[in-house]
């Protein structure tokens, strides 16, 4: 696997030795660009955009002070990153709505890209900001596809309107005056799958659009997609003009390049991401995030902001100082532990840390009623023993156990879960807040 | 239709980037940079991926240096004999009772291979039962019945949110009494590093081991050949948690060639056995490497 876990190191690592030197040779900024251009690839950003893009980078690095500045590495990772953001739209694009009603959205994609469940998410988005949305049950196709959106709808709180396998267009038609009648002002479309060299099925989109008239044209992407993405996201954008893409599936570990490459291809915005399988989990679109997280830079806004959430500021600011002194014990753990749980999963977390991305496995995940045992073990404890968790030998655990009502193997997990917590604090700190630190400069 | 002409067929209709480009390649006059930068090009279009891509070259490179290689041509015999080297595998034959069990993330068609899977294995003679152990997602089960109808195989099924592992354990029950000869396992679409949904997986396994040990059991992780460098992630960390035997490699009929095969073997060696081209019952196709890297070019 590559040496660098992420294109910093990598840039780090080619200017080292220049620290002192004042001037950059083009022979250094040509292998700074060989280096960019691989971490691009990795990230599954299509070639093509990828040979545009290093060439652009490599011009503004020559032309730039960074020859003179202490940190050349650094510099042109700013660079890198911030064309990135540039390229894919450097603010978050709000979804239209309909001059009258009702706002009509309609989903379209590859097969298994994410549409239905993308429709709740969206519908529970639109429902929280005040709308009332009907979804429609246009994918005719699918074995149980109409029975998947309804089951989503009903999660959701919201109506699904289904004419069972007809045609698409009439179902659509249909559901249009439904909403009308009873006080819809969103419509969101569920297309079937297909590819984009499927005539038949594309021209029933085309159909679909020509009487629809959506107000939206939204292109449901999977994250994982390779260098093909453009090649679809083209062949979609071609026949529909699509007004904007929607990522799915971002709480994997893919690095996401097609975000880059469908946005440079189309010029269309990518309005949210899909970050789970339930129905809150859906974001406005980052291109920050995005860039650091293509860069392998690990989303450390993403981070902050979950971080900001869970926590008080006062709180965040002892547990950073904690973690600092490596002074952290089992009765901070204690306390975290409820915060953890809103922060959402640990391994969700640690993902999320430049540098540890890649080291996941093993990470402990936390799920609520292991909370609960571990609150009640750690509560059993001796104050003493919270604070130097080294002295509970076997007959300290037994009796822990007892007390708690858990087994000895449950509280050695515990203490070897505490550690693991530990020991990745002491691995934040070094990787996480340098890159921290080297974050903050860019923004 | 064997599998060499349905893909042909595939890429005759799709104008194919990939072929285009290795033809643009081998094309070339002599064997220059310009000729390895743009078979550079190709290999990484197809989503072969850098790390592989540049060990193919580079074990292209030594090839034609120790056989003083000249013409473009001869180069591109060579190649794709490298790239068949690398993804062909012996694969054991299938004993009975089988158990088949398909892992994958979501959406890359785990519940259209098990439906085409017990196609094929009627069609063989064999019986057939399955079991539908997604008993996460809205309306799978529903969708598998369906399949299920269509091959004229039984379907064990659980209410949304039972135990998956409580599914498999009904099937096996079920198969072990009426003798049958396949069981089919079709599971949750889940994303690799999600440790507590892996950990459902592996306790699924568990149970087919302990209640079907003498059972020939496959575990295969399905692909979608429209993902890039991700699938290797994908492959490592499923053969890593659940011991996997294979690859099924779904939507081979769209534009992507599913190159990410060669990196995964290069990186995992695990070998692909089966490959999806549409949403028929019929197809799926047994994989053959010849075949396949002749369709790359
Ligand atoms: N074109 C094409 N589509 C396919 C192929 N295999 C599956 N599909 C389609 O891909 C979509 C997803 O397939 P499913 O079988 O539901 O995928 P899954 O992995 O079971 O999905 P989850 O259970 O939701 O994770 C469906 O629309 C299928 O019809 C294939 O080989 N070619
Ligand atoms: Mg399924």
């Amino acid at each position: 696997m590559a040496l660098f876990e992420n294109l910093s190191d990598r840039m780090n690592h080619i200017f080292s030795k220049l620290r002192n030197r004042s001037k950059l040779t083009e022979l250094e900024i040509k292998q700074a660009m060989r280096e960019i251009r691989v971490a691009l690839l990795e990230a599954d950003v299509n070639y093509g955009v990828v040979k545009e893009f290093t060439a652009k980078v490599s011009e503004k690095a020559l032309g730039e002070e960074i020859l003179k500045s202490l940190t050349p590495g650094q510099q042109i990772v700013k660079i890198v990153y911030d064309e990135l953001v540039a390229l894919m739209g450097s603010t978050h694009q709000k979804l239209a709505v309909g001059d009258r009603p009702p706002t009509i959205y309609m989903m379209c994609g590859l097969q298994g890209a994410g549409k239905t469940t993308m429709c709740g998410k969206l519908a529970l988005y639109l429902k929280k900001q005040g709308k009332k949305v009907l979804l429609v049950a246009c994918d005719v196709y699918r074995p149980a596809a109409i029975k998947q959106l309804k089951i989503v709808a009903d999660r959701v709180q919201t109506e699904c309107f289904e004419m069972g396998q007809i045609k698409p267009l009439k179902i659509a038609q249909e559901a249009v005056k439904y909403a009308l009648k009873n006080g819809y002002d969103t419509v969101i479309l569920d297309t079937a799958g297909r590819l984009h060299i499927d005539e038949a099925l594309m021209d029933e989109l085309v159909g679909l659009k020509k009487e629809m008239k959506p107000t939206e044209i939204l292109l449901v992407v999977d994250s994982m997609t390779g260098q093909d993405a453009v090649t679809v996201a083209d062949a979609f954008n071609k026949q529909l003009d699509i007004t904007g893409v929607i990522m799915t599936k971002l709480d994997g570990d893919t690095r996401g390049g097609a975000a880059l490459s469908i946005k440079a291809v189309t010029g269309k915005p990518i309005k949210f991401s899909g970050t789970g399988e339930k129905p809150e989990d859906i974001e406005a679109f980052h291109p920050e995030r995005m860039a650091s997280r293509i860069l392998g830079m690990g989303d450390v806004l993403t981070l902050i902001e979950k971080a900001q959430d869970a926590f008080t500021q006062e709180e965040a600011e002892k547990l950073s100082k904690k973690m600092r002194e490596n002074s952290f014990t089992l009765e901070d753990y204690l306390e975290q532990l409820e915060s953890m749980k809103k922060m959402g999963n640990l391994g969700d977390m640690v993902a999320m840390i430049p540098g540890l991305s890649g080291r996941l496995k093993g990470a402990p995940q936390i799920d609520e009623k292991q909370i609960s045992h571990s609150k009640a073990i750690i509560r059993s404890m001796t104050p003493q023993e919270r604070r130097n968790p080294e002295i509970i030998k076997a007959s300290r655990r037994k009796r822990i156990a007892n007390g708690s009502g858990t087994s000895i193997q449950e509280v050695n997990q515990l203490l070897k879960q505490f550690e693991m917590m530990k020991d990745m604090m002491a691995k934040m700190q070094k990787g996480g807040l340098r890159g921290l630190r080297a974050l903050k400069g860019m923004f | 239709m064997g599998f060499f002409q349905k893909i042909v067929a595939g890429i005759k209709k799709t104008k194919d980037a990939l072929s285009k480009k290795l033809f643009f390649a081998f094309s070339a006059r002599a064997l220059d940079d310009e000729f390895y930068d743009n078979l550079e090009e190709a290999l990484l279009v197809a989503d072969v991926g850098y790390e592989a891509t540049e060990a193919l070259i580079s074990e292209l490179k030594d090839e034609i240096f120790s056989r003083k290689i000249k013409k473009p041509e001869e180069a591109r015999d060579v190649l794709k004999q490298l790239m068949i080297d690398d993804l062909d595998y012996e694969i054991p034959e299938f004993e009975y009772p089988l158990v088949i069990l398909l892992s994958g993330v979501n959406g890359v068609g785990k519940t259209t291979a098990i439906g085409k899977l017990a196609h094929m294995f009627k069609d063989m003679g064999k019986s057939v039962v399955i079991a539908a152990a997604d008993t996460f997602r809205a309306a799978a089960s529903d969708q598998l019945e369906v399949w299920g109808e269509r091959a004229g195989v039984r379907v064990i099924r659980h209410n949304e949110g039972a135990d998956p592992a409580a599914v498999v354990f009904d099937a096996i029950s079920s198969a072990k009494a009426k003798n049958t000869d396949v069981v089919l396992v079709d599971t949750a679409g889940r994303l690799h590093n999600k440790k507590n949904l892996m950990a459902e997986l592996q306790k699924i396994c568990r149970v087919v081991e302990r209640e079907l040990p003498q059972a020939d059991f496959r575990k295969y992780i399905v692909l979608d050949a429209t993902t890039g460098q991700n699938a290797v992630s994908q492959a490592k960390i499923f053969s890593e948690d659940i011991e996997t035997d294979g690859i099924v490699l779904t939507k081979l009929d769209g534009t992507a060639k599913g190159g990410v095969v060669l990196a995964i073997s290069k990186e995992v060696e695990l070998p692909v056995t089966y490959v999806g081209v549409g949403e028929k019952i019929d197809d799926l196709i047994p994989f053959d490497a010849t075949d396949f890297v002749n369709a790359l070019f």
